[in-house]
């Protein structure tokens, strides 16, 4: 048995597998199929301050290997997850995070403070990348300046393990990764989805009510994994890889690539046991090539 | 009752009508406990261009043979796929998924009503109904004599009253044309089909303060409320068609008055 653990800050993760916000509830929707114990972490569904109901039917739409959403962070807001959701999320033996998310700078601000004071929630992942929001999400994440506000803004208040999720809808991810770790974040979790949109042909109107939306799955692997590489070789902070993987393969590439932990999204929809899956074929190919652990492959193909 | 994720065994798969088929598939286990109105998240075999599960209704279960019916609509290339299964073929299915159909309590009377792959719920509740001792109606809805699919088993279980839109067979018009539906004392409707049919079976059930439920159809990604892709609007705000419904009471729902 190789060892599986990985840090990022100062937090320890039992291994490097990790369910990805938005696509995992609240952990509890996928217990019928695996235990939360056997993973390195879960985020819980994008929170934002005040209870949203997201964007107008429909929302998804399948795509060649993949598929678009524009769910547009439905979540019923803080007051509510504090009362409802937290009490069970403490009872999971694994890292719990929250995925953050606001209009304004003060709404990520005034979020992640209340976040900060809860115990069970060693780590928060601050959501600048949301194509399926008005206002905040990817304006954050797409514009430097912004991008550098929000996260000083956010450090300043939130004193536990800072991750900050990049948008792919970028020239050049490796200049928010840096700004991220300027400003103090423990990791850049990338790539959030990619900005597209479909229409259906025969009846002639966009296939989401939004027009546009995040293509996710296989489809957007390779740019995920282009982009995890770069960012990689761009900073020093870890960087939590994600995009597409389906399989003990993909999330090797990813490692391979440089990521320190990865988070397995899409997936769960198709197979959800997707994650455990993963955890056991990580520990088994490194058994099978005698690595002593998951750190002995990040970024390998770097070192070659 | 626990959902899983398992490779089930194609037992039997017939083509009904031109678009129509129904696949019969086989455990290896003792079946979970399904209810009526509860759907399966079906797995399309080696397609990759069909990338998300294919969320299908259960048409019917035969505990003593471990098996599950699914009538499904060929409406694109995994449902295409799906038809062409051969008996020996796996099918992995997560289920079982959603909520189900609210029972009537003994001597209610209980018309159930539907068209095309709608259909497929209600031989299922039918039977369940059956089972607990009442006799079910049925009223089902057709474009014309040739898109009538085989209701066999439904007459096993009770009366089935026809309507085609050109009344080339049953009566002319819709479900709710039908006169055992127009002026049958009926104490619960139950209804699954296209939308504008639900629409309709919900305002005449409505306006004559009718129980009624319907079992929505909506695109989904995940099956399973975390994708929040299938959502219905609701006295109670956005709910999810997977795990709140598929079955909806139409009082709960916005688009009964607004449609």
């Amino acid at each position: 048995m190789a060892d599986l653990r990985i840090k990022i800050g100062s937090l320890e993760f039992r291994n490097p597998v990790i369910l990805a916000s938005g696509t995992c509830g609240y952990g509890a929707e996928l217990e019928d199929f695996m235990s939360m114990d056997q993973l390195g972490g879960i985020i819980v569904k994008g929170t934002t301050l005040e209870h949203r109901e997201g964007n107008a039917y429909p929302r998804m739409a399948e795509t060649a290997s993949g598929m678009l959403n524009a769910v547009g962070l439905q979540n019923k807001g803080i007051d509510y997850f504090e009362k409802n959701f937290y009490p069970k999320l403490i009872g999971f033996d694994t890292h719990v995070i929250v995925n953050v998310n606001g209009n304004t700078v003060e709404d990520y601000v005034e979020l992640s403070r209340r976040l900060n004071s809860l115990d069970a929630i060693p780590a928060i992942e601050l959501n600048i990348s949301c194509p399926n929001v008005k206002r905040g999400g990817m304006i954050f994440g797409t514009n430097p300046g912004s991008a550098r506000e929000v996260i000083s803004a956010v450090r300043k208040v939130y004193d536990k393990t800072l991750i900050v999720k990049l948008s792919p809808n970028v020239t050049d991810v490796t200049e928010f990764a840096r700004i991220s770790q300027e400003e103090g974040a423990d990791a850049v979790s990338l790539v959030n989805t990619l900005l597209g949109m479909a229409i259906d042909a025969r009846t002639m109107k966009p296939r989401l009510s939004t027009v546009t939306g995040g293509l996710s799955g296989p489809a957007i692997k390779p740019v995920a994994l282009r982009m995890v590489w770069q960012t990689a070789r761009a900073v020093t902070i870890p960087v939590i890889g994600l995009g597409g993987i389906m399989s003990t393969d993909d999330a090797l590439e990813f490692i391979m690539a440089g990521a320190t932990a990865v988070q397995i999204g899409t997936a769960s929809f198709i197979e959800p046991r997707t994650a455990t899956m993963v955890v056991q074929g990580i520990n088994t190919f490194l058994d099978e090539k005698d690595f002593d652990s998951v750190g002995r492959i990040t970024g390998i193909i770097n070192r070659n | 009752m626990k959902k899983r994720v398992e490779d089930l065994t194609v037992t039997g798969n017939k083509r009904l009508g031109e678009s129509f088929f129904v696949i019969k598939v086989s455990s290896s286990e003792s079946l979970p406990e399904i209810k009526p109105g509860q759907f399966v998240q079906a797995l399309v075999p080696d397609s990759p261009a069909t990338f998300l599960r294919r969320p299908l209704s259960v048409h019917d279960v035969d505990y003593s043979q471990n098996t599950i019916s699914l009538l499904v609509q060929i409406a694109g290339p995994g449902t295409e796929h799906l038809s062409r299964l051969l008996p020996g073929e796996k099918l992995n299915l997560i289920y079982p998924l959603g909520n189900s159909f609210t029972l009537p309590a003994k001597g209610e009377r209980v018309l159930l009503t539907g068209g095309g792959c709608g259909m497929a719920p209600l031989l299922y509740l039918g039977r369940s109904i059956a089972e607990a001792g009442i006799t079910p109606q049925f009223a089902l809805g057709f474009r014309n004599r040739s898109r009538i699919l085989d209701h066999d088993e439904f007459l096993k279980l009770g009366p089935v009253h026809l309507s085609t839109e050109d009344g080339s067979e049953g009566h002319r018009g819709f479900v709710t044309d039908i006169p055992a539906f127009r002026e049958g004392e009926w104490d619960r409707v139950y209804c699954c089909g296209p939308e504008p049919m639900m629409k309709a079976v919900a305002r005449v059930c409505s306006g004559r303060k009718i129980f009624c439920e319907v079992s929505l159809e909506n695109l989904m990604a995940c099956g399973m409320g975390i994708c929040l892709c299938c959502i219905v609007p609701t006295t109670s705000g956005n709910l999810c068609s997977c795990t709140d419904g598929p079955v909806f009471n139409i009082n709960d729902l916005k688009w009964q008055t607004s449609g």
